[in-house]
């Protein structure tokens, strides 16, 4: 199938500042994707590129196999949902939802009959004659959705949409949104510096280091098969160990850095000698006071130097003899304060060569 | 607790300050202003009867207030002249203040989208006309809109015109003259308002497929209001009461209500007769005063 919108060695400079690198991305329909990275990473220029309030330096945007690039933003069939909302303050609620309507010339009834029906969908039907400076921010964000959602577009944009809302507020909106989405089966891109809303959100994710794309792909693999050092750090928390690669087998690999062998399974193409990485999610890491069995399993020594309680999981720091500082996350299941292992307990950190992910870049 | 009653004692002078200057400067002059506009012109120091004596006690005022009249106010309804200038300034005032705004709007804008590291300097330039005397710069314009002025001379070397033109003691010398002085006072509460606007507002309404000069209608034009009233009461108010620029600028038998009035205070020396022009001056401008008033107290309810 064809991607919905593409785009294609897109660059964008402002003055000597790259922000946008040569980047090529597709996106296709009825999809949910996220554009994840860090603020200054290009990631909200790409959108605004998309959008229309910018041109590219070099490259095309293509929108279902046509190029968009010299389409100004009025006659583009994407709507944005704005940071800041950009509510028109003079207009109700419903005459900001019906702009967008009007300036196609819809006949009157049908564009009450759509602002209606919007603000239906969003739950505001007796905030209709409110100004925005009426309405608390959570409803002000769903006026956004609103007016954005009015024409149908074949695309919406959502430029960290729930950033300003508290976040009590925020983890209900993302699961609206998300149900909105697959409702409507409208191809959603939102922009996002929270890779929580990304992962829990999208379909796809782009995750965006200056100006290009360090991975793409479903949330599950971004997290669990990340292909760089950078992806693995700014996703999720990570044990990264840097090491040297000592023996390679068809399906594994064995590392070594002083005072500790691990052993990777990968099929990535290495040859001893190389330097490298795992990266090793914290709750794939099991910590107790027995010594693992011998076989399968990574297993090295430490001493737990920090306890982080988070509620559900608690998180063990635990210093190695070498002064590799580890992590592992453990549910707390058991109740009350009950707790077996403590600081400066002496342990044992365990893992399967599968739980780690070798990584060369 | 000691420190209670005495903030509570300042807190009063302060609120208390603006008013007292109110009463001292405005109502107690225009007190004044009012009770001449009431007596009868003589020829004495002053030029006006009944005078005020506390010495003649309860009957001396009585006397007082029975001396006072209407008849100030009847003769300037009466005589044709006094409407008809009232009429020449309004004249001057709307078509002005039109002017103004359109002019102004555009240097406004401008200055608002500028560089923001510009603006400062651009408001400067707005307002340093201001550092020479307003009388200086309206002498300026009587040379250069004199019979062999400099005006005169560039249409002339540009082949625009034949014989020099006549524009000092015509009421476009006026016009030029109101708009030159008073642009600043307009282009200030516009670049005001519109620098206030947040322009995501425009790119929100290109992305709901509205083009831009619709935006500017439906977006800019109404955020910018309170910044077109404000500014248009700034001009219109004054330029109601100029005296200055019609007198240096203008013809003597076109004129506006500040000159007639500066003619009956200082030429025929009739205080009563200017007193009651000035008063009924005052009135005709004070309902635009107070809708102005009314909007901003409504638009501040709103933002509650």
């Amino acid at each position: 199938m064809a991607p919905l919108v593409s785009f294609e060695r897109i660059t964008k400079r402002f003055g000597s500042f790259v922000a946008v690198d040569g980047l090529s991305l597709d996106i296709h329909e009825r999809e949910f994707f996220a554009l994840l990275g860090p603020s200054g990473c290009g990631k909200t220029t790409l959108l605004r590129m998309l959008a229309g309030f910018e041109r590219p330096d070099e490259g095309r945007v293509l929108l279902a196999g046509e190029d968009i690039s010299a389409v100004p933003s009025y006659r583009r069939p994407v709507n944005m949902m704005f940071q800041s909302y950009a509510l028109f303050p003079h207009m109700t609620v419903a005459g900001n939802i019906a702009f967008g309507l009007k300036q196609d010339g819809l006949p009157k009834d049908e564009i009450t009959r759509r602002v209606d029906e919007m603000l239906a969908l969003v739950q505001l039907s007796q905030f209709a004659a409110r100004k925005p400076d009426q309405l608390s921010g959570g409803q002000r964000q769903r006026v956004a959705l609103a007016r954005a959602l009015a024409k149908q577009p074949e695309v919406l944009l959502l430029d960290e949409p729930l950033a300003a809302l508290d976040r009590k507020l925020r983890e209900e909106t993302r699961f609206e949104l998300k149900e909105l989405q697959q409702r409507l089966s409208t191809t959603f891109v939102i922009v996002t510096h929270d890779q929580d809303e990304a992962m829990s959100l999208a379909d796809r994710v782009a995750v965006m280091e200056s100006g290009r794309i360090a991975q793409v792909g479903p949330p599950v693999e971004v997290y669990e098969r990340p292909n760089s050092r950078w992806t693995a750090g700014f996703v999720g928390d990570v044990n990264l160990i840097e090491a040297q690669v000592a023996a390679v087998y068809p399906t594994f690999v064995s590392l070594e850095r002083p005072g500790l062998k691990l052993r990777v399974a990968t099929e990535a193409a290495v040859s001893p000698g190389m330097p490298a990485a795992v990266a090793l999610r914290p709750e794939k890491v099991r910590i107790s006071h027995e010594v693992p069995s011998e076989g399968a399993e990574n297993g090295v020594a430490g001493v737990v130097s920090d306890i982080g309680y988070l509620g559900t999981v608690s998180v063990y720091k635990v210093r190695l003899d070498d002064g590799l500082v580890l992590k592992a996350a453990a549910m707390n299941l058991s109740a009350g304060a009950a707790r077996t292992v403590n600081v400066k307990d002496r342990v044992w950190l365990s893992w399967a060569p599968e739980a780690g992910v070798l990584l060369t870049t | 607790m000691s420190a209670t009653p005495k903030s509570h004692w300042t807190t009063r002078v302060a609120i208390l300050a603006p008013y007292l200057w109110l009463v001292a400067f405005f109502l107690l002059p225009f007190a004044i202003v009012v009770k001449i506009s009431l007596s009868q012109s003589v020829f004495a120091q002053p030029p006006y009867t009944p005078a005020f004596d506390f010495a003649e006690g309860w009957q001396g005022v009585k006397d007082f207030l029975a001396a006072l009249s209407f008849s100030n106010y009847a003769n300037v309804l009466i005589d044709p002249i006094y409407a008809w200038s009232y009429g020449k300034s309004f004249q001057v005032a709307v078509f002005s203040t039109a002017m103004l705004l359109v002019l102004g709007y555009p240097v406004a804008y401008a200055m608002a989208r500028a560089p923001r590291r510009w603006q400062s300097v651009l408001v400067l330039l707005i307002v340093l006309p201001f550092w020479t005397s307003f009388l200086i710069r309206v002498y300026a314009w009587m040379i250069i809109l004199q019979h062999d002025g400099l005006l005169n001379q560039v249409l002339k070397t540009l082949g625009l015109v034949d014989q020099p033109l006549t524009w000092l003691a015509t009421d476009t010398a006026v016009y030029i003259g109101v708009v030159y002085s008073y642009l600043p006072f307009m282009v200030l509460p516009l670049y005001a308002a519109l620098e206030k606007m947040d322009v995501t507002l425009l790119e929100a309404a290109a992305d709901l497929g509205c083009p831009p000069w619709r935006a500017f209608l439906s977006i800019t034009i109404p955020l910018s209001l309170p910044g077109i009233v404000a500014g248009s009461l700034l001009c219109f108010i004054p330029i109601m009461g100029e005296f200055v620029i019609p007198n240096l600028l203008g013809s003597s038998d076109t004129a506006m209500i500040g000159q007639i009035l500066w003619d009956e205070f200082f030429g025929t020396r009739n205080w009563p007769a200017a007193s009651a022009l000035a008063v009924l001056l005052l009135l005709l401008l004070l309902p635009p005063i107070m809708i102005y008033r009314q909007r901003e107290a409504r638009a501040l309810e709103r933002s509650r």
